[in-house]
């Protein structure tokens, strides 16, 4: 479109500079992290030539994508669950994050309550706590679960009130005139007002959720019991296994970049109509 | 003394037509020690468009915010019409600012307060497009409000306040924020409405000129604390068009009704003055 436009009006110097500026600035937001990428495993490469490094201390990028390939049914099924722990924890994260914070926003005085001992959950570490899970619960999956939603669900939770409370004073006062139930103003006014920012709180879990889930496993896992990807990377650190110790985290982090990217994908599609954060600038 | 005499002329006046609402010795006290209205006499009559002009910091919205209901007064009375027709949903009111919710459509903005009463979309359509209609907006029902001019923002919220049919409109400054051009479209498509429909309203504005040019009646305000200062009776007939607006009559109202208004400021100041 802008080389149509260039064609068309007979830009002043300035006005053609910033055109040229915006599509190299388009050019480099993909390339230039590609470029940094590709150079990093080739610089990665080269330091285990040049070095002679073994293998099981740092293998070559070749290594881990040929064990990627050769242990991908074991790998692939370790994914499956930490996958599931996941998805499963993020669900649960969102059903409490927004079932609690429209528990708190019926009443000041519920907030005022308990919204601290949210706090406390969140700000414990999960590895600290998780021993306390690991005793008193016994299902392995539960114990999974409940470690990934304490991580997750605190950011849905705290944005989603901070949105249910965020309405337009304005709005409030149309919704009264009009005799809006409560019920009603939750569903029509607060619930939506609040969407920019629980979609907000979701990006964050949806990491966390992983995060919870690779951790809780890492703990659980020191004991034997789970086979999710990080049991995966403890057992192939045992083994000086390291090309698959590396294969796991890169299917971790790669699932990690995924999850985000669906989730900023859902977010934009509900919100690109009428929210300013989906809007392009338009000048 | 200025507003028993206001008291004495509506209340002969009124014998004519019914009065809709009364406000007898009506004052607000804010918890903050603010005294944003005191001893407001008012009459409002079946069918006025009353103004209520005044500098920022007179009370005038504040009355505005009593009238609806969204508020209750410290001392007084506001009293209804004694038969006891009119309540809550009788009452349109427009804001400052256009206040739609963002995320709705055009058509789901006005469908709203049918609702929140229980009226399904396809019930509603009628009045809904009916209404879109009356403020000359067609064919954007589909639109989002960040879509649309801030001047067709206010209509969509104008199309809202009158999609109940209420009985009273209550307006805050509604077009403050809009551009002349649009702000003069806007009055003459607001006094047809009016003319076509017949209902009260009442219009919070600080701008001479939009209040002569709508209203039949100005009750001007002084600030600190807010009162009724006097009120004019605007006595140009209607319909009033783009003629009026340049006409000398328009002129001379609106140099008595800035008279006035100087007059009120001014004796907040003088007040001000004394106090040291």
């Amino acid at each position: 479109m802008t080389a149509i436009d260039e064609r068309v009006l007979k830009l002043d110097p300035e006005e053609a500079r910033r055109v040229r500026q915006e599509r190299l600035e388009r050019i480099g937001r993909w390339v230039l992290p590609l470029a940094i990428m590709i150079l990093a495993i080739w610089l990665w490469d080269r330091i285990c030539v040049w070095n002679a490094i073994p293998q099981y201390i740092l293998p070559r990028p070749g290594v881990v994508l040929s064990t990627l390939y050769s242990d991908a049914g074991l790998l692939f099924s370790s994914l499956l669950v930490t996958l599931r722990i996941t998805f499963l924890s993020l669900l649960l994260a969102v059903v409490g994050g927004v079932g609690l914070a429209v528990l708190f926003a019926q009443s000041k005085w519920v907030e005022m309550s308990f919204f601290p001992f949210a706090i406390v959950l969140q700000v414990t570490p999960i590895v600290a706590i998780f021993p306390l899970i690991n005793i008193y619960v016994d299902n392995q999956t539960t114990k999974l679960l409940l470690c990934a939603w304490i991580v997750a669900f605190f950011p849905i939770l705290s944005n989603t009130t901070l949105g249910l409370n965020s309405v337009d004073r304005n709005l409030r006062d149309m919704f009264k005139l009009n005799g809006a139930t409560r019920w009603q103003q939750l569903r029509y006014l607060r619930l939506p007002a609040a969407m920019p920012y629980f979609l907000g709180g979701l990006k964050i879990a949806g990491g966390l959720s992983l995060i919870g889930a690779v951790v809780a496993e890492f703990v659980a896992g020191a004991t034997g019991q789970s086979s999710g990807l990080a049991s995966r990377i403890i057992e192939a650190g045992y083994r000086l296994n390291a090309p698959r110790l590396f294969a796991a985290l890169f299917l971790i982090s790669l699932t990690g970049i995924l999850i985000f990217l669906v989730l900023s994908l859902i977010s934009h599609l509900i919100l690109r109509r009428w929210h300013e954060s989906a809007l392009k600038q338009e000048r | 003394m200025i507003q028993e005499k206001v008291a004495q002329t509506t209340a002969s006046a009124s014998g004519v037509v019914p009065t809709l609402l009364a406000l007898r010795g009506v004052g607000k006290v804010f918890s903050n020690g603010v005294t944003a209205l005191s001893d407001v006499n008012l009459t409002i009559r079946e069918g006025d468009f009353l103004s209520l002009l005044g500098p920022s910091g007179c009370g005038k919205s504040t009355a505005l915010r009593l009238i609806a209901g969204l508020s209750t007064p410290t001392s007084g009375v506001l009293d209804w019409r004694a038969d006891g027709s009119l309540d809550r949903s009788n009452i349109g009111f427009v804001f400052q600012e256009p206040t739609l919710l963002p995320w709705a459509s055009v058509f789901d903005n006005v469908w709203l307060p049918l609702r929140l009463k229980g009226v399904s979309r396809a019930k509603a359509a009628p009045a809904v497009m009916e209404m879109l209609a009356r403020v000359h907006l067609t064919s954007v029902e589909n639109a989002v409000p960040r879509e649309l001019s801030g001047g067709m923002k206010m209509r969509v919220s104008i199309a809202r306040a009158m999609v109940t049919k209420p009985r009273v409109l209550l307006m805050d400054e509604p077009f403050a924020a809009l551009d002349e051009i649009t702000r003069f479209k806007l009055n003459n498509d607001l006094l047809e409405l009016w003319q076509d429909e017949r209902f009260t309203v009442v219009f919070v504005t600080h701008s001479v000129f939009e209040s002569v040019f709508l209203s039949n009646r100005v009750v001007v305000m002084a600030a600190r604390p807010g009162r009724v200062f006097d009120e004019l009776a605007i006595e140009a007939s209607y319909p009033r068009d783009e003629a009026f607006r340049t006409s000398p009559d328009y002129a001379a109202l609106c140099r008595q009704t800035s008279d006035v208004l100087i007059n009120a400021i001014n004796s907040t100041a003088g007040a001000h003055h004394d106090g040291h």
